[in-house]
């Protein structure tokens, strides 16, 4: 904390340097408060808050619908899934789920909704026009992360007690693999090229790098950082440049952003964030990556091309989840 | 809380909680053969290398679930059994104060059961079934005997939880034989030290993990002055043993001891009560030292939960009363540990203790030993167990490891009052050269045990 507060004053003179030019797109950022019920509304090229507005209970997962209309938020604590007008911030609808829901992701054609239900060691796909429950996948105990593949046919659930990654035919809607990875994956994220599956150990404390076509391992990446415990890397968050060639590695208590190089798979800067950072999400044009950072209350900014932190914005206690509209 | 203690009173607490919650007793009972995790007793069926269908857990996936979870594909009849046993010693021994903390039947087991159905649903995608079976006995050398009848019909790994000595009988029964025991029960360091043995495992955690557990929250407090009152007990005394441990460790001081005598085999309950307990306690703890805690050593609570808010001065409890360390807290939700509550109170209708944490977290080592061996052979998978490469989840936020000198599972250990987590230690400053775990309990320089190096 008093490390963090040391560094304020200077990434404030960093983000004055680093100001977006005025022909920089701006976007909106949705992060979710989860000790606060709440969703920040961040002006991405201004990096400020523009607009809080109150959610259900304990809001963790976020997404968007691909017509950006709608904000799409896991409200664990209300066993629901929320949706919200993006513009208006008024509550559309509600959709099922089973208890606790956590991550979720859509279908790249935009439908169905697909949710990780932790309690009940189920994926469960909704539609989310109807709001009806399609069907509920089998997997291992604790589902959590969800990856889809860009071509929408495979998805990745991991389970946090079985430890594995399941690989789900969208077709079949079936478990056709499962790769045992270490322990606690909270993520899965496929690259671009959907040439590699990164999952986040997050007690294991690394990230495996599955081959989706032949589920074989490519390997793992361990992370090491100077003063830290090995048991404060706590990988979760995942997110990959749009050329592949870096991934971002939120690192949880560690308080750090690993950046990796996808084709060496090793570390090659950690960028010092806020505390406890989990979630991830790049602005659309990949220009921003930005932190929630769990414990200190705050967003950070990444300058991609720069692999600098550029500005840290306070939203409201325990931010959880981001996505970025393009608007 | 029934935080430290490894004896069960199953025998006193049978009937009364029969007759407390018979119904709900039934329903899991129901449930549990519907979901076919069957508890077979001693003088039932022997343990069997292939389980038949009837003991065979078919698609444990999510007990009183959705219908989804019931479609889930059964374990195929090649899966790779892996036999377990969980065996108790019934011991007699006086009820707690609290209607609270009067013990459930299945204490320790409940917690097994869950973790072999959670082993189970990633056995689905392994193609391992877990299997579970149970002996209770009162008799310690019968105890021992049926357990070295399961072995030698091809159970290998055993959970126990049983008095020191019986669980020394036991270890150098089944030594040479293809047989692991963990212990879940029993926070005996001399089990750790002196009286180590090589063929035991320590889920639970030690009595002086939990008094260094407490205590580092007590200096990060800069509560520094303890003052000590011991029950007559042999583990209140291993107790008190622990806290002056931990002190000289950690710089506190035992302003002064007082020892706490009290009626044995006097009725837990009357009406009334609570007149003469209101005068008592305020004088027995009069003239005190100046001290900044009472630390108090009771490990069967028969008196320690009077001491707060009856103090002579405005001090807090901690100990075995009031503030306590354990190996888990039913309001835990920290580490998608709400999840975990969750799936034990629906297999059990209760909440989940830490005698049954300790056992859930022993069945965890095994199946995660099947899974990351993707085996069934027993030499592989102890071999795996005590091996640095082993490491597995249990709800605290780290990977729990062995500790290679004398088999004690190093985990974090909560500081918890009665409806709430506190810390979770070790504490931040509480600094050690490869594991800040290894500041809680007995570290590798100091240690006795000797099975494990030779």
């Amino acid at each position: 904390m008093r490390f963090k507060f040391g560094f304020t004053p200077l990434l404030g003179v960093l983000a004055a340097v680093a100001a977006p030019t005025p022909s920089a797109l701006a976007y909106t950022a949705f992060v979710t408060n989860e000790k606060d019920n709440s969703v920040s509304v961040i002006d991405t090229e201004k990096m400020e808050v523009t607009k809080t507005f109150k959610v259900g209970q304990r809001p963790r997962g976020v997404i968007l619908s691909n017509d950006a209309k709608w904000l799409i938020v896991c409200t664990s604590d209300e066993n629901l899934i929320q949706v919200y007008d993006t513009k208006t911030y008024e509550l559309v609808k509600t959709l099922p789920s089973g208890p606790d829901p956590e991550l979720l992701t859509l279908h790249p054609s935009g439908n169905p909704l697909y949710v990780a239900n932790e309690d009940d060691n189920l994926v469960t796909v909704i539609d989310i026009n109807s709001g009806k429950v399609v069907t509920d996948i089998p997997v291992g105990v604790e589902p959590e992360g969800m990856g889809m593949s860009p071509d929408g046919k495979v998805l990745v659930n991991t389970s946090e007690t079985t430890n594995m990654a399941h690989f789900i035919d969208t077709e079949t809607k079936k478990t056709f693999d499962n790769v045992l990875v270490d322990a606690r994956p909270r993520v899965a994220m496929f690259n671009n090229a959907a040439t590699q599956l990164w999952v986040s150990s997050e007690v294991g404390g690394t990230v495996t790098v599955i081959n989706p076509k032949d589920r074989k391992i490519i390997g793992k990446v361990n992370f090491e950082i100077p003063g830290i415990t090995r048991q404060a890397i706590q990988p979760v968050g995942v997110r990959i440049t749009k050329d592949d060639k870096l991934a971002f590695v939120a690192l949880g208590p560690a308080n750090r952003v690993a950046v990796v190089d996808t084709a060496t798979l090793q570390v090659i800067k950690y960028l010092l964030v806020g505390q406890r950072v989990w979630q991830l999400a790049f602005t659309p044009d990949y220009k921003y990556l930005l932190t929630t950072n769990g414990a200190s209350n705050d967003v950070s900014f990444i300058d991609v091309a720069a692999l600098k932190v550029v500005k840290s914005v306070r939203v409201g206690r325990y931010p959880w989840g981001v996505v970025v509209a393009p608007f | 809380m029934a935080a430290t203690k490894a004896a069960i009173r199953r025998r006193f607490a049978g009937k009364f909680l029969f007759a407390l919650c018979g119904l709900a007793l039934a329903c899991v009972l129901a449930r549990e053969l519907a979901i076919g995790v069957s508890p077979v007793r001693a003088e039932d069926a022997p343990a069997s290398a292939a389980p038949t269908e009837a003991t065979a857990p078919g698609a444990p996936a999510a007990p009183a679930s959705k219908d989804g979870a019931e479609a889930a594909p059964p374990p195929n009849k090649d899966a790779l059994v892996v036999p377990m046993l969980i065996a108790r010693e019934m011991r007699d021994e006086p009820l707690p104060i609290s209607l609270l903390d009067l013990p459930p039947a299945d204490l320790g087991v409940a917690g097994a059961k869950l973790a072999t159905a959670d082993n189970n649903t990633t056995g689905r995608f392994m193609n391992q079934q877990f299997t579970l079976e149970e002996v209770d006995e009162h008799d310690p050398g019968k105890l021992v005997e049926d357990v070295v009848k399961k072995v030698d019909a091809g159970a290998h790994f055993i959970l126990a939880d049983m008095a020191p000595a019986t669980l020394l009988k036991l270890a150098d029964a089944v030594r040479g034989k293809d047989a692991l025991i963990i212990n879940y029960g029993a926070p005996d360091d001399r089990l750790r030290e002196e009286d180590c043995r090589a063929n035991v495992l320590h889920s639970a955690p030690a009595r002086s993990m939990l008094a260094d557990a407490l205590t580092q929250y007590l200096i990060w407090k800069k509560w520094n002055r303890w003052l000590l009152v011991l029950g007559p007990g042999d583990n209140d005394k291993l107790f008190a043993d622990a806290i002056r441990r931990s002190a000289k460790r950690f710089g506190g001081k035992i302003v002064e001891e007082r020892p706490f005598v009290y009626e044995t085999g006097a009725s837990r309950r009357s009406d009334g009560g609570y007149e003469q307990i209101q005068q008592q306690i305020p004088t027995f703890t009069q003239s005190a030292p100046e001290y900044d805690v009472l630390i108090v050593a009771d490990e069967a609570n028969v008196f320690g939960d009077y001491f707060p808010y009856r103090t002579w001065d405005a001090r807090p409890v901690a100990g075995t009363a009031g503030l306590v360390a354990a190996s888990w807290h039913p309001a835990i939700e920290l580490w998608g540990g709400t999840q975990f509550q969750n799936r034990f109170k629906r297999l059990s209708d209760r909440y989940l203790r830490p005698e049954d944490y300790n056992a859930w977290l022993a069945v965890r080592m095994i199946g995660e030993a099947a899974s990351r061996t993707k085996s069934n052979n027993f030499k592989e998978l102890a071999t795996y167990l005590k091996s640095p490469q082993f490491e597995v989840a249990g709800f605290k936020g780290v990977g729990l490891s062995v500790r290679d000198w004398n088999g004690q599972v190093r985990q974090p250990i909560p500081v918890v009052t009665p409806k709430l987590l506190v810390s979770v230690s070790p504490q931040p400053g509480f600094l050690h050269q490869t594991s800040e775990l290894d500041t809680l309990g007995i570290d590798k320089p100091e240690t006795k045990c000797k099975a494990y190096t030779q």
